[in-house]
């Protein structure tokens, strides 16, 4: 049941003089404030925060949570995202003493125990990856490209060569070319095959020496493994480029090939898809990423090294790009995948892959009557379908199906990415759901397709609020609550 | 496995419906020549029993030889109420994702929303967004948006006061860029005008500021916006949060654009990150500002709501056009951030800036009454000063930290010549018997 009282702006529910915490009294000796900072530099008003009691920020909080739909309440099939089940058992390990309260800039004796954890998570995603050398420091996937990206214009600086294009296929994520263009690249897009993979011939005639990397997401957006990779790899390699592998679909791959073996020389993580970082609303995330040892001079830093008796302490690889954020990185992300690499170990990731794949292919066969999918009868750990035939037979559009979805009780898919598909529906169910999930989504998906259509185009019914205005929200911004003049 | 829920006999239905005969049929797309032919290296599996013993083992590596908190340069100690952890630990929150399905998260929405009023409440801004990174991306980010503002893509200045790990990832991001960043020094502590004046041109896109400073103190803010004024640059802030429970809002002295690092503002120190990264402006630049924002509308049924808005600057709609590259923002920081002023509220956030403001005056009053301490420079600071050390900053260290005191960092850490000094910072957390403890150490 709704409360709909403690869900009004927290602003709105303001009154002068409540407190939502008391600090202790000052125990120093009184001193005059002027004497410890000049008046001129003290605001002559404390800034307009409302005032709360502690039970009516509480009230309020939680009741808007229960607004979301989120991994723990439902399935949520955002394809391209990996929304599995985040364990508990990381809440509680990442809020221990000594791990929680460490300052970055405790020394590296008082930070044994933690520096061993990031060294032990570089070694763990080295492996998984195939490519040697990782600095953990991204605090995102786009962060993690943009560095890898520093890093190869770097590289080539050094061996004296003006590499300017950055190329990607036209079903990138935004952030290849968004990363490539902050990082000083000119972008070059290709369209991909009707099948959705890259065209060799357009790859061929794009690569020159002018060509400093060729970015790929593998598998790649649509759910599927570019066969080609080996050869895609050769060809820009022969071309004195370098592979970027955008590691956000890692979560099919997991023990079965690495990124450094088909011919990737630099690749970043998700974290926070692939091994468990919970997404907290659109994060935080961390995005480590792991390159070729020709390439490890240049990395991002501090990175962690063991040295000859045995201590870990922080180090600036010889030729690096320096710094991508302050600080070492987003270590309380870090800190979960470590855990959940800790627990799976090398079988256990093994079978995250067999079975992110088993779930992806199993929710495919059964929807393709209804939601074909154009690349094929088989998939990775993701697939995108269409809604076209249902859009142009009934009227019912991708956007239907995901909005009508919430009133399921299942949260929607992707949806009108990637763009090369018309209608896109992309599912990715992840390893962590049930058969019997995956049978009640697909139940309702065909239920829904059979539904009056004009019913379904003003879905949702149940939610708290439908279909909001974009289109007012950005005419007429309204960004922040301001208090109405009485 | 723990996460997993088929069972080998539904494995074995699900293959059935699939059509597949087993689970490696469906890799087949994956090049048999490119497969891996055998087990990852790892360290083997543990239970939950197990991991909890090896993680309490390695955090303790760490606790033994923490000591009690005076550590600053960036990232604070100060206190955090339960009913912060208690919201963000809300499962609803932190297993959702972006907010992209408006009708299913407008708790996150609603959330950000207010987070976005309460930072332009709290730095006396018009706009703010839902958070970027942390404090030096916010920077950068900042320099990126003063850049498409000025149409001036050549130059920024910054002041050397500004933390040097921030200048530090500003010289990262333009490394490859034609766009130059000038840093002012400033050995006396704050900027000196005369040098400031000198690098600023009408080439400048913005001036860097940084308040109270890397150092711990205060710049003279208001003279130094209105020189980034004169020659049509903007004036970029970068403060502390809960200073601004005491001091002049950056609004109130022109600021176009402010940061933060808002780690203070309820997110444990957990080495380094996730942090939050603030970024607030006048309204007139709405438009050009990196990151994620939130906006209030109408549903179909006129109810208010809340909606992502103005999403055409960012990288999945405009790709190499977008404001930034930026994807995540740090929801789930800014939620703990959000929890945090709405407990604290404006008395809250002035006590906590006055007992942390008075409790620094009193360490540096004990702390430079020892022979061979003193304040490294005469100016007026708010809860951190840079500590002069005659016999050495590396050796007063060591001596806290015998005594089970944290002091520092080191400024030969960001500057190797400067071997004599460190940052000091308090909060409203230390008390009058471990100051005088540490001091006492220190006399030793």
């Amino acid at each position: 049941m709704r409360n709909t009282q403690a869900t009004q702006l927290l602003f709105d529910q303001s009154h002068p003089g409540r407190r939502g915490i008391t600090f202790p009294a000052s125990d120093v000796p009184e001193g005059a404030l002027d004497e410890m900072i000049p008046a001129a530099q003290r605001s002559k008003s404390l800034p307009e925060l409302p005032e709360v009691t502690e039970p009516a920020v509480i009230r309020h909080y939680v009741n808007l949570s229960t607004l979301n739909m989120s991994v723990d309440t439902h399935f949520y099939p955002l394809g391209s995202c990996t929304m599995k089940y985040n364990p508990k058992r990381h809440e509680r390990l990442a809020a221990l003493p000594g791990l929680v309260d460490l300052h970055p800039y405790a020394t590296a004796h008082s930070s044994q125990g933690m520096l061993q954890m990031l060294f032990e998570t570089q070694e763990m995603l080295a492996e998984i990856a195939g490519l040697p050398a990782v600095s953990l420091q991204p605090a995102a996937g786009a962060q993690g490209e943009l560095a890898a990206l520093l890093v190869a214009a770097a590289y080539f600086r050094d061996r004296g060569e003006k590499r300017t294009k950055v190329l990607f296929p036209d079903s990138a994520h935004g952030t290849n070319p968004a990363s490539a263009n902050i990082a000083g690249f000119e972008c070059v897009q290709l369209p991909s095959t009707d099948k959705g993979f890259v065209d060799l011939d357009l790859l061929k005639e794009q690569l020159d020496d002018q060509t400093a990397v060729f970015m790929i997401t593998n598998p790649n957006t649509l759910g599927m493994f570019e066969r080609e990779i080996g050869t895609i790899a050769e060809m820009v390699h022969a071309a004195g480029g370098l592979v970027y592998i955008d590691g956000a679909n890692m979560n099919a791959i997991l023990g079965i090939t690495r990124p450094g073996d088909f011919g990737g020389d630099m690749m970043h993580y998700n974290v926070h898809k692939t091994f468990t970082g919970p997404h907290g609303a659109g994060g935080p995330g961390s995005g480590p990423i792991a390159v070729r040892d020709f390439l490890a001079e240049y990395l991002p830093g501090p990175v962690v090294a063991k040295n000859d008796t045995g201590e870990f302490q922080l180090e600036q690889p010889a030729k690096s790009i320096g710094r991508v954020r302050s600080f070492f990185g987003n270590v309380g992300i870090l800190l979960r995948g470590y855990c959940y690499l800790r627990t799976l170990g090398a079988q256990g990731l093994r079978e995250v892959s067999e079975n992110a794949v088993l779930n992806a292919n199993y929710l495919l066969a059964k929807l393709k009557g209804v939601l074909p999918v154009p690349q094929g009868d088989r998939c990775m750990h993701e697939f995108v379908a269409t809604a076209k035939s249902l859009a142009t037979k009934k009227g019912i559009t991708a956007m239907d199906i995901a909005k009508r979805l919430l009133d399921y009780g299942f949260h929607a898919p992707t949806v009108y990415f990637p763009m090369v598909v018309p209608e896109a529906v992309m599912v990715e169910p992840t390893e962590t759901e049930s058969k019997e999930t995956l049978d009640a989504f697909a139940a309702a998906i065909l239920a829904i397709s059979e539904e009056d259509a004009d019913y379904v185009h003003a879905a949702p019914h149940t939610t708290p609020v439908r279909r909001p205005d974009d289109v007012k929200a950005a005419r007429q911004p309204n960004l922040r609550w301001t208090p109405t003049c009485e | 496995m723990a996460y997993l829920d088929n069972t080998p006999e539904q494995q074995r239905e699900m293959l059935a419906t699939i059509g597949a005969a087993s689970i490696e049929e469906l890799f087949a797309q994956i090049p048999a020549e490119l497969q891996l032919k055998r087990p990852l290296d790892m360290p083997p599996a543990l239970t939950e029993m197990e991991l909890q013993t090896a993680l309490g083992n390695l955090a303790k590596q760490n606790s033994e030889r923490q000591g009690t908190c005076f550590m600053g340069g960036g990232c604070y100690d100060h206190f955090i109420p339960a009913a912060v952890d208690a919201i963000a630990s809300r499962s609803e929150f932190y297993t959702a994702y972006t907010p992209y399905q408006a009708e299913a998260s407008q708790g996150s929405l609603q959330a950000f929303y207010e987070f976005q009023t309460l930072v332009c409440q709290l730095t006396g801004m018009e706009v703010s967004n839902a958070s970027l990174y942390e404090g030096g991306t916010s920077v950068s980010e900042a320099a990126f948006m003063a850049m498409r503002v000025t149409g001036r893509y050549k130059k920024v200045v910054l002041l050397g006061s500004v933390h040097p790990e921030y200048r530090a990832v500003v010289d990262t991001y333009f490394s490859d860029l034609e766009c130059e960043a000038i840093v002012v020094p400033t050995p006396n502590g704050i900027a000196d005008f005369a040098a400031v004046r000198d690098a600023l041109d009408d080439q400048t896109a913005c001036l860097v500021i940084q308040q109270p400073n890397f150092f711990g103190c205060l710049e003279e803010a208001r003279e130094l916006v209105e020189a980034a004024h004169e020659v049509g640059a903007l004036a970029v802030v970068s403060c502390d949060p809960i200073s601004l429970g005491m001091l002049v809002r950056p609004g109130e002295y022109g600021a176009d654009i402010v940061v933060a690092e808002g780690q203070s503002l309820g997110t444990p120190l957990q080495y380094g990150g996730p942090f939050l990264g603030i970024l607030a402006c006048r309204q007139k630049f709405m438009r050009k500002m990196p990151g994620r924002l939130i906006g209030e509308t109408t549903d179909r049924d006129g109810r208010p709501c809340f909606v992502l808005n103005l999403q055409a600057r960012e990288q999945h709609i405009r790709r190499d056009k977008a404001t930034s590259n930026i994807c995540t923002n740090q929801g789930l920081i800014a939620l703990r951030a959000t929890a945090y002023m709405a407990l604290l509220g404006k008395q809250g956030l002035g006590e906590v800036a006055e007992l942390s403001c008075r409790k620094a005056h009193y360490v540096a009053e004990r702390l430079t009454a020892i022979d061979g301490f003193s304040l490294a420079y005469d100016r007026p600071f708010f809860k951190e000063f840079t500590l002069r050390c005659e016999n050495g900053a590396a050796e007063a260290l060591a001596k806290a930290a015998q005594a089970g005191f944290d002091i520092g960092p080191l400024l030969s850490q960001f500057d190797a010549s400067n071997q004599t000094d460190l940052l000091v910072a308090t909060t409203e957390c230390r008390t009058r018997h471990e100051i005088d403890a540490l001091a006492d150490a220190l006399a030793q």
